[in-house]
């Protein structure tokens, strides 16, 4: 770091940052947890939900530390009796307007209210207050949205506009009938939206999910593979969720180089083509005019009595391979080895250069 | 790529994605990331919400057009013109960087007397584009601190694709806007691992690594890693295997996860030489329009059946991981080791990683990665070695070509190699929506989509429907010499008059049908983006 390294300690730890961070910035890169539900990383602080505050010494009141910028010799504290109970209010409150509704949300051990609830032991149960009491959206393919679940922590309407820029949603309304919505709460379609589901990504609630994974499983169950998208030369990364062998559903990985949780249609709704019933499922080979089904030991015999044939007959020039710029670098890699070292030629290409 | 490669000396983007963000000045041409690259189109638009200043050379409309500063609404294939158009403009001017072109380039001289002769009044003929707009562009660019040309398919699927590249990279050597943090030329590409097939090698004219087939000291490095002898000529490119099989002069083909009889552009030849063949296998993971010729299929696996590692369009190589049992039993790796095995040369390989590693030890570019170091490291080739960080920023101090100095190109316009006439008097520009991908095979099954768009369009102005009486939703025959397709008709300003815009990811409508057979010389890139069209209602 350069000369302008500034110093700070969180909960006695001292932790070294650049004069422009925040200290939530600072306090996660020194692995301090601070609890946040409007924030994301792809968003610029908001400073809404307010459970981020943390006493900072000389300071009276709490300050939100996802807007406050570090300065030198800073001493912050995250938890506080006095802020653990600021947090545990602000819970109780969110939840005084919440269905509860945990033991069959999709959300269920994937979301940020229930773990908070837990942390601070809340239940939602000293403000009384009237609950909403909407029917869930799913007028589209892909995104269902759960009005009564939601927490208005605005992050959704946020990555739309910031960072989609596909303007598709906005906080409507006002007080207790403000929501997320499309204008005139119009189904979303491809005129108004591009169906990337970063809204449903950075939801910290069961109110926006994705509408093709809902009662396939819960977090809990399904089994996390990280990967990289097979569609377009962007490189994004995202988790494949797998439960009994089945690829239920595709989630974010916000810690991904290129994307950082981002995806778009393709990447993140595009991926029922692994289970398709028209998926070829065994080795054909042609008998006339038909295809016959057969065994991999029969088919790879077949090829490579063929091939062996054209090549004593023909030469090694007769003969070739297309690789494929949709395969693994590694079976491209390996095809032309195989073109070189069994075909003997150099007949091998891309067969689409695009 | 290889424009690139001749002009700098690798076939890559020469900067990373991350960097976009800071880009004072962004130059986008021939892509439409908002509809093929939409993440990257959110990289570019945090730059554009920073204040950068936006030039987009396009024929069509498109989202960042509409935003853009300066737009050069260039005819079809004029790219060239229009690039020598505006080093022409900041010659005259005197904005190049001289302390740049001095230092790090050769052959300045033939390049300046070559683009004195594109004087405003003539590209604007050629290209259509307005003459303060290219000034303006002109301007914007060479004044620039941090300038990224950012371009697309609609560059490199031009019969001058190649050239069009080096005109790309002229105007950056031009103005010393390269090698450097956010400044550079990005290329976006089509098919997710185009950069890695490049890369590793299934070319005729090279190995793995870019390395020439025809130098004797790669070919002994090979000999001795493979134990057989390398042949030192060149071997064919596809499309001259398939005019061989034509003639009954190429017999047998093992083609790996593509769809020629779909996705070339003059698919009557291509299937043709697919039925002349003796023997054909086609490895898949769908029947295709390729598939119904092949004497064998064997089913392929998806990337989520298989391990392996995916090379983006920055150079970053990337893992893909298993996440469930291939669902034919098999995937495309462990299919070709064992028919190398029958047909007596052993492959002996027990996971993808360990040709990973064999990879690295004859691609210097590859030299540094590894299984092991990918699951903590992030890694941009060129990564030599096992402890080298690898490379966000290409060139900052060397090109990679011989004696370290990148090259000017002397390039003249010719214009695309089917123009639009009295009988055909409409461009017809093909590519991508963001809901779709290539042939269709894999959107065109996942649920939601095809509800979503679920049939080709083609994208006709308002000044050309009206002339033809066409409304919006309209059933239009689109004929060109070569064929004819009927679809929809969508009248939109996204399209020029004159223009006219389909994509190719339906197979009922099978827009590569009418596309011409005019290709790039040097890589064989089919002139996907100019034919000439009918349209009749
Ligand atoms: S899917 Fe994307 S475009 Fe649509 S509302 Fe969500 S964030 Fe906005
Ligand atoms: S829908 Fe989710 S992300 Fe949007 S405001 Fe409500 S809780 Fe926040
Ligand atoms: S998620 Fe979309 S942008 Fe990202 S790699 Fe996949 S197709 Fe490309």
């Amino acid at each position: 770091m350069s000369d302008n390294t500034l110093k700070v300690k969180i909960n006695g730890k001292q932790i070294e940052c650049s004069p422009h961070e925040t200290i939530l910035q600072v306090a996660k890169r020194g692995n301090v947890y601070i609890p946040t539900l409007c924030h994301d990383d792809r968003l610029e602080p908001y400073g809404g939900c307010r459970l981020c505050l943390v006493k900072v010494d000389r300071i009276p009141r709490p300050l939100p530390a996802c807007t406050t910028p570090v300065a030198d010799n800073m001493e912050i504290l995250t938890e506080t009796d006095e802020i653990r109970k600021i947090r545990a209010n602000i819970i109780d409150l969110l939840l005084s307007n919440h269905p509860n509704d945990c033991m069959r949300c999709e959300a269920t051990g994937s979301c940020t209210l229930q773990d908070l609830s837990y942390e601070y032991n809340v239940k939602g149960a000293r403000f009384y207050g009237e609950k909403w009491n909407l029917p869930i959206r799913d007028d589209n393919p892909f995104i269902t949205f759960e009005p009564n679940k939601c927490i208005l922590c605005g992050r959704c309407t946020r990555i739309c506009n910031e960072v989609v820029m596909a303007g598709t949603i906005e906080l409507t309304g006002r007080g207790f009938r403000a929501l997320p919505d499309t204008s005139f709460g119009k189904p979303r379609t491809l005129k108004n939206c591009e169906f990337c589901g970063q809204c449903v990504s950075t939801c910290p609630t069961g109110a926006l999910t994705d509408k093709k994974g809902r009662g396939k499983g819960r977090s809990f169950e399904l089994k996390k593979v990280r990967t990289t998208c097979s569609y377009c030369g962007t490189g994004c990364n995202f988790d494949l969720n797998v439960k009994e062998g089945k690829v239920v559903k595709v989630t974010s990985a916000y810690d991904a180089p290129v994307n950082h949780g981002n995806l778009c249609i393709k990447g993140r709704y595009g991926y029922d083509f692994i289970h398709s019933f028209e998926r070829i499922k065994h080795p054909l080979i042609r008998k006339g005019d038909r295809m016959h089904t057969v065994s991999w030991d029969e088919a790879l015999d077949h090829v490579a009595d063929s091939f062996r044939k054209l090549l004593k007959k023909h030469g090694p020039g007769s003969v070739g391979g297309f690789s494929s710029s949709r395969c693994t670098n590694e079976e491209n890699f390996l095809l032309s080895k195989f073109v070189r070292t069994v075909f003997r030629s150099n007949n091998v290409d891309n067969c689409a250069r695009v | 790529m290889a424009g690139l490669a001749t002009s700098l000396g690798a076939g890559a983007a020469t900067n990373s994605l991350a960097q976009m963000p800071d880009i004072d000045t962004l130059f986008l041409f021939g892509s439409n990331p908002t509809e093929a690259h939409p993440i990257v189109s959110l990289y570019l638009k945090k730059a554009l919400r920073k204040g950068a200043k936006l030039i987009v050379g396009d024929p069509r409309k498109t989202w960042m057009a509409k935003r853009a500063d300066v737009w050069l609404n260039l005819k079809p294939g004029s790219n060239i013109a229009i690039m020598n158009g505006l080093a022409h403009v900041i010659l005259k001017n005197g904005w190049e960087n001289r302390d740049f072109i001095e230092k790090r380039t050769e052959s300045f001289e033939a390049f300046k007397r070559q683009v004195e002769k594109y004087d405003l009044k003539t590209v604007e003929r050629l290209t259509g584009v307005k003459a303060d707009d290219i000034v303006e562009a002109a301007r914007l660019y060479s004044h620039a601190d941090k300038a990224m040309i950012v371009y697309g398919l609609g560059v490199t699927e031009h019969q001058t694709g190649t050239e069009n590249s080096m005109s790309i990279a002229n105007l950056a050597l031009l103005c010393g806007h390269i090698g450097r943090p956010s400044t550079g030329i990005m290329a976006l590409r089509g098919q997710n691992n185009v950069q890695g097939a490049s890369d590793l090698g299934p070319l005729p004219a090279t190995l793995p690594g870019y390395q020439s087939v025809s130098d004797p000291a790669v070919r002994a490095k090979f000999e001795k890693a493979w134990k057989v002898p390398i042949d030192p000529v060149p071997g064919l490119k596809s499309v001259e295997m398939l005019d061989r099989a034509c003639h009954g002069k190429f017999k047998g083909i093992f083609i790996l996860g593509e769809d020629p009889a779909h996705t070339d552009p003059n698919v009557h030849e291509v299937r043709k030489a697919l039925s002349s063949l003796e023997f054909l296998v086609v490895q898949d993971i769908f029947h295709t329009e390729t598939t119904k010729y092949a004497d064998v299929i064997l089913p392929g696996a998806s990337f989520a059946e298989k391990d392996g590692t995916f090379t983006n369009g920055e150079r970053r190589v990337q893992r893909v991981r298993k996440a469930i049992e291939p669902i034919a039993g098999m995937a495309e790796w462990e299919v070709i080791c064992k028919l190398a095995n029958r047909m007596g040369y052993p492959m002996t390989y027990e996971h993808p990683s360990d040709i990973m590693d064999e990879i690295a030890s004859l691609t210097p570019q590859y030299g540094g990665i590894s299984y092991e170091r990918l699951e903590t490291e992030s890694l941009q080739w060129p990564c030599p070695t096992k402890d080298h960080p690898g490379t966000k920023t290409m060139y900052t101090d060397l090109f990679s070509r011989p004696g370290g100095l990148a090259k000017f190109m002397v390039l003249d316009h010719k214009g695309p190699g089917e123009a639009a006439d009295r009988e055909y008097p409409y461009t017809l520009i093909t590519g991508r929506i963001r809901e779709h991908y290539n042939n269709g095979s894999m959107t065109r099954r996942a649920k939601g989509i095809m509800k979503l768009v679920s049939e080709e369009m083609i994208e006709i102005s308002p000044a050309d429907a009206e002339k033809l009486n066409i409304e919006d939703g309209d059933y239009v025959k689109v004929s060109s010499r070569r064929g004819k397709v009927n679809v929809r008709a969508k009248v939109t300003r996204r399209s020029q008059k004159g223009n006219v815009f389909m994509t190719f990811h339906y197979a009922d409508a099978l827009v590569n049908l009418l596309t011409s057979e005019h290709k790039d010389p040097i890589t064989g890139t089919p002139e996907y983006k100019a034919c000439a069209v009918k349209i009749e209602k």
